[in-house]
């Protein structure tokens, strides 16, 4: 049966493979994405994001748990749910350790998830360049809720606010100055704030911080002019003690609402496409270019650059002058 | 770059510590690979389920307890149930030599006791998906 056949008919080795061939670039299964493309477009993407050791992978655990038990949107009741999980790969060795299953246990055994861990393969921005294409796979492949785990990240990590309708910063207390550093991203990508290991000392003083730093303002992005912007929220939970996740699960839930009923989800999905084309223009046309060069004329124009003869700019000038404008 | 190896590195069983596991994920690392790797007391079902969803090329499982000749069968089981047959499947611990010829007679790809090195693990990964490469 042809791959994206078997994915719509709940396959679960099909989507795998889909999965993977999407990742590798793989001709088939790009065209198999392609072809379960038009099927998507239902699945809200919640994205989890945040310094390494906060305790994302317990959390999505959490969230996927509850999901899993009680739905996430009001009167739906129970839904299948999608776990993405990014993990750094090495810049020396290609290799990396994907190690969020680890965190993961409880939702062995469970048909109605399914989980995926990427490495990063170099991309920066705290999601590997497939992650928009699994998404969308698994989108398709009927997955209403799909949970995107980012690399740990710092402070320049803000692709996944461009990738998921719903972004939760996640922080732990007494990275206490840490807090302060890292405000700047934070408070521009994040929908809801989440102190996490809440049941540690601090973490009232961390809520605290984070509200009174919300006070100050905060960008309202992408709602359209005369619609009042979305207000973050700030929440404590404990992953381990399993406490806060319900409350955490209903904020989520009013902000799919909020984008709902504001229309910025469309704004947000028009960006998201245009990005996504973009990228993909760029990355064609780098590769075309390539290889319509010369390594030669490249290498020649590098030994120029390094003794000085000209600058990187004049170089690009030059090899691409034959383009015309 | 050529596509990296996926492979997942396993601890089945009620193993205490997974030291061993953790030095060939990482020696598998550094060798270009990306290592899923899912933690201690895993039961097969898991094993396999991991090995689903992550659509690995290869299965290496660590077993220190002695409990190999229940887990190992039942992993392989599992997996060609799902249509993994192809996986290969690598197997490192404490194995006493003779259980080897049944666990290869099971169809384990590979069998490492202490004291292998790090590289001989690598090469061993790399020939056993070379050997039995993906289906479809």
């Amino acid at each position: 049966m042809p791959l994206a056949a078997a994915v719509l008919q709940g396959d679960r080795l099909a989507l795998a493979r889909l999965l993977t061939g999407i990742e590798n670039e793989d001709p088939r299964g790009l065209d198999a994405l392609s072809e379960l493309y038009p099927k998507g477009g239902q699945a809200d993407r919640i994205g989890i994001t945040g310094p390494p050791g906060c305790g994302k992978s317990s959390l999505v655990a959490r969230l996927a748990g509850h999901i899993r038990r009680h739905g996430l949107r009001p009167g739906t009741g129970p839904v299948k749910v999608a776990v993405v999980a990014v993990d750094p790969s090495s810049p020396f060795t290609g290799g990396a350790i994907l190690g969020d299953r680890i965190r993961m246990r409880d939702l062995a055994g469970d048909p109605g998830v399914f989980i995926r861990s990427m490495a990063s393969r170099g991309a920066l921005g705290g999601l590997a360049r497939a992650t928009f294409g699994t998404v969308q796979a698994l989108d398709a492949a009927g997955y209403p809720v799909i949970l995107i785990e980012t690399v740990g990240a710092g402070q320049a990590e803000v692709e996944i606010a461009r990738t998921a309708h719903t972004t939760l910063v996640v922080e732990a207390p007494g990275m206490g100055d840490d807090v302060q550093a890292i405000k700047a991203g934070i408070l521009e990508i994040a929908d809801i704030l989440v102190v996490n290991k809440a049941d540690l000392p601090g973490a009232e003083n961390a809520i605290r911080q984070l509200r009174a730093a919300l006070a100050l303002g905060y960008p309202a992005p992408e709602a359209p002019a005369g619609v009042p912007g979305w207000v973050p929220e700030v929440l404590p939970t404990s992953a381990l003690k399993d406490t806060g996740v319900p409350d955490l699960i209903d904020a989520i839930a009013r902000h799919l609402a909020h984008l709902d009923s504001s229309g910025s989800r469309q704004a947000l999905e028009r960006g998201r496409a245009r990005r996504e084309v973009d990228a993909l223009l760029e990355e064609r046309l780098v590769k075309w270019f390539h290889a319509k060069l010369a390594e030669e004329e490249l290498q020649a124009a590098v030994r120029l650059v390094v003794e000085r003869r000209i600058s990187p700019q004049q170089a690009v000038g030059r090899l691409t002058a034959e383009l015309g404008p | 770059m050529p596509t990296p190896l996926r492979v997942l590195i396993a601890k089945p069983g009620l193993d205490g510590h997974d030291r061993g596991a953790k030095v060939i994920a990482r020696a598998l690392r550094d060798a270009g690979m990306e290592v899923i790797y899912t933690g201690l007391r895993q039961t097969p079902e898991m094993i396999a389920e991991a090995a689903l969803h992550e659509d690995v090329n290869a299965v290496g499982l660590s077993v220190l307890s002695g409990a190999h000749m229940a887990l190992v069968p039942r992993t392989l089981e599992l997996l060609q149930g799902q249509g993994q047959a192809h996986v290969p499947l690598l197997l490192g611990g404490i194995i006493p030599d003779e259980d080897v010829p049944a666990l290869k007679e099971m169809g384990v790809a590979a069998i490492f006791g202490p004291g292998t090195s790090t590289q001989d693990v690598i090469m061993a990964f790399h020939q056993a998906v070379a050997q039995r490469p993906t289906a479809g």
